[in-house]
């Protein structure tokens, strides 16, 4: 076993282990039982980032490939590896960095938990999970831990399972999820069965050998249908609809779960099968993104809650590194993966440290009927909470595309991708821009009217206000380190120092990608040249007219905001922001309650016919048979024939005892007669 | 009275009074002798037909002997099973080892 494999497996094993540890030790030991996962997780971390150092000295090819039979049955083996390239090795780093920092917070805004040392161990579950989809080098295997992050997210937005929304939020992230991936599953057997092999680099290597070669429909339809996994993990549309309900999980689980690694998860798949997914599986790939990004944003607007503003706001940026892929802009894609893990999770722990610090102001002004995560109870926490204020202030700069963050090298990547999408499509592929520009300008709106109402203005509740206080030293620095992380240096240094320019050590890891379904990259990479400029300036643009709005509205107050909302709520578009388009409920008008009515048909048929009538009269009629065949076994078998049987044998035996008379001499007389009697029939014959 | 029939006669007349003895006797010693006399009765048959049958092996001699043997063993646990019957019965009478009749 060389060096490199054991490394990868201890990354794999060491945050299974901290489950192991919490989950039969924790509760014994008590809240120092943390210090072995942020062990174990501290070993994760250097291991990763060993990996991650690798890909400056060797680049552009895997570190590790290797693949171990699970099992085989004639001809069918299905075997387990690990692959582990540029992209694994960053999103190892991406993954375990923000585990170890969510792990670091979590001591602090858990502490006093009765359930403390379970929720650790389900952190360690989550994390040996995600790393084993970032490992895996076959679909199989990535399902396998597909479904254990699914399994440990429930776990953890359930945490909380004596709230019934938390336990019911809980079940419809399961279930919800379980939709998407059926057709994953179905996508990986199509393609098993076209080419017998679950391996990733194999799939790709057939297809571009011409596998598909006249089937080019079936593989786009396999294509769609592993993607569909990623629309349930990813949250998007149609699928979104759990990720804001898992805000009810603990604030640390959202920033690592729920913002930075799982929802990634889903973009994370589609970049590995990226290489064999056909320009119309893309297309549909690129408008299932589009949708999602701009309808995430327009809900995100008027979101009360805290973290339901960004929990929109994740859906929708997983909706532009979907669109990116779906466009061709691989690299772009994976970029705003890394960097949106880093300012997003900046920004859930960032709003985690004001709850916490509102709750425990709640908590000692003895209110227990206000909302801690409402918005409209903040305001003025700037002066309170001046770290937690800078990290969400820089992270959100970083998500509204502004230069110096990273959110502005990755986005605006993304943007020119759907740019120059449409140069070389030209018709409706407009929607991609429009979408991608117009979920930009509504982002850094939205953000920053959280920012404003938040932490400017006047304290909309004075008596909370005076409690407020800034959070612990474990709270806020792994939020300066996040904030430090969402700076837009950390990519290009040492190839830049220009803030526009995003070729750094990430792009030259990362490379282009790579398409044997029918895309010439090739193209792409030449639209997409073309279109970084203008893109740059569009985006400019509409990120500063976004905060511009948002500084009107809501810090110096120029526009009447109730007015508006009135106003614009004329034609329902307020509401229908407010209610989530109503996707909710038109899944509940047309999905729950036809099969609610449904299956109460189906019951009362299956009570009152089929039960009470049918079963009930194969019971009567069993009856009657096991009567009428127990009265003739024991009148007939019983008595007649098994009992005439003894009685025969007893009579016999009655008679022929008395031959036994106990006196030996007859017994000899009988012997000689006997042998008389043979030897004179011997002679008469 | 050098011939077969000669001993065949006397061994016949051995085996029924050996017979006889066996029958009509009520002591299980005498019953014993009579068995003694059918062993014999069968002995002289043996050792007749070795001589007059035209064997160069002495084979019935031979079985002779094993006869002898074998009646001096019988005799041995017949006379056991009579001191036996003696001691819980206190006779030697066999029909009063009736208990197993039916």
């Amino acid at each position: 076993m060389t060096p490199t494999l054991m490394f990868a497996l201890a990354i794999l094993f060491l945050p299974l282990l901290s489950f192991a540890f919490q989950i039969f030790f924790g509760s014994k030991i008590g809240r120092a039982a943390h210090w072995f996962s942020l062990a174990a997780l501290g070993v994760t971390l250097s291991l990763a980032l060993s990996f991650f150092a690798n890909i400056f000295i060797t680049p552009g090819y895997a570190l590790l490939d290797v693949s171990a039979v699970w099992f085989s049955s004639g001809s069918f083996t299905v075997e387990l590896g690990i692959y582990i390239d540029n992209i694994a090795a960053v999103m190892l780093v991406v993954v375990s960095t923000i585990s170890f920092l969510v792990h670091i917070y979590s001591t602090e805004y858990m502490r006093g938990d009765p359930r403390y040392t379970r929720y650790f161990g389900y952190l360690g579950l989550f994390t040996f999970s995600m790393n084993g989809i970032v490992l895996a080098n076959s679909l199989l295997m990535m399902y396998v831990f597909w479904e254990l992050v699914g399994i440990s997210s429930y776990l953890l937005i359930g945490f909380w399972f004596e709230k019934q929304s938390a336990a019911s939020a809980g079940m419809k992230a399961f279930l919800t999820n379980r939709v998407g991936d059926i057709g994953m599953f179905i996508g990986i057997l199509l393609l098993f069965m076209q080419l017998g092999t679950f391996n990733i680099q194999a799939i790709a290597e057939q297809v571009e050998f011409g596998a598909f070669d006249g089937t080019g429909l079936l593989l786009t339809i396999a294509g769609i249908m592993v993607f569909m996994g990623a629309i349930g993990k990813s949250a998007q549309f149609p699928l979104h609809i759990w990720l804001p309900d898992a805000m009810e999980g603990p604030t640390p689980v959202s920033a690592l779960i729920h913002a930075a690694t799982m929802v990634a998860a889903g973009v994370y798949m589609t970049v590995r099968i990226f290489a064999f997914l056909t320009p119309a599986a893309l297309e549909f790939v690129a408008v299932i993104g589009g949708i999602t990004a701009l309808m995430a944003a327009i809900i995100a607007i008027t979101q009360v809650d805290i973290k339901r503003v960004l929990a929109y706001s994740t859906v929708s940026q997983l909706g532009y590194m979907v669109m990116a892929l779906g466009v061709g802009a691989f690299q772009a894609g994976f970029f705003h993966l890394t960097t949106h893990a880093m300012f997003k999770a900046c920004l859930f722990l960032a709003s985690g440290s004001v709850i916490h610090s509102m709750h425990h102001a709640l908590h000692k002004i003895d209110d227990h009927s206000t909302d801690p995560q409402d918005m409209r109870n903040m305001g003025g926490l700037r002066k309170k909470m001046p770290i937690t204020y800078i990290s969400m202030v820089v992270a959100s700069l970083s998500i509204s595309g502004i230069p110096f963050f990273t959110g502005f090298l990755s986005k605006d990547a993304i943007l020119a991708g759907t740019l120059a999408y449409y140069h070389l499509h030209h018709g409706w592929t407009i929607f991609l821009p429009i979408s991608g520009f117009g979920a930009a300008i509504i982002t850094a709106f939205y953000m920053f009217r959280l920012i404003f109402m938040t932490f400017h203005g006047e304290p909309a509740r004075k008596d909370i206000h005076e409690h407020l206080h800034e959070t612990p030293g474990a709270m806020t620095t792994p939020l300066i380190i996040l904030s430090v992380l969402s700076l837009a240096f950390v990519f290009t240094i040492p190839s830049t120092v220009n803030p526009f320019n995003s070729q750094g050590w990430f792009t030259s890891a990362i490379h282009t990608g790579e398409n044997f379904a029918g895309l010439d990259m090739e193209v792409v990479g030449e639209a997409l040249h073309h279109a970084h400029e203008p893109a740059m300036m569009i985006s400019l643009t509409v990120a500063a007219l976004g905060i511009l709005a948002a500084l009107l509205f809501y810090l110096f107050k120029v526009v009447d905001v109730e007015k508006l909302t009135r106003r614009v709520n004329k034609l329902g578009l307020y509401n229908l922001s407010f209610h989530k388009f109503y996707i909710d409920e038109i899944y509940d008008a047309v999905l729950y309650r036809p099969f609610f009515w449904y299956t109460k048909v189906v019951a009362k048929f299956d009570w009152e016919l089929y039960d009470q009538k049918f079963i009930d009269w194969w019971g009567w009629l069993t009856l009657k048979i096991s009567d009428w065949s127990g009265y003739s076994d024991y009148t007939w078998l019983d008595q007649k024939v098994v009992d005439g049987f003894g009685k025969a044998t007893r009579y016999f035996g009655k008679e022929l005892r008395l031959s036994q008379s106990g006196v030996i001499q007859n017994y000899i007389l009988g012997g000689v007669i006997g042998i008389l009697s043979i030897f004179i029939l011997f002679q008469a014959f | 009275m050098d011939n077969l029939h000669s001993y065949l006669i006397i061994s016949s007349i051995l085996f029924s009074l050996g017979l006889f003895g066996v029958m009509t006797r009520r002591n299980g010693v005498a019953v014993l002798m009579g068995i003694e006399l059918i062993l014999n009765a069968a002995n002289l048959n043996f050792v007749a037909f070795n001589r007059f049958g035209g064997m160069a092996e002495l084979d019935g001699q031979v079985f002779g002997i094993f006869i002898i043997v074998l009646a001096a063993a019988e005799a041995a646990v017949a006379l056991a099973i009579i001191i036996n019957l003696f001691k819980n019965h206190e006779t030697v009478n066999i029909d009063s080892a009736d208990q197993m009749k039916g």
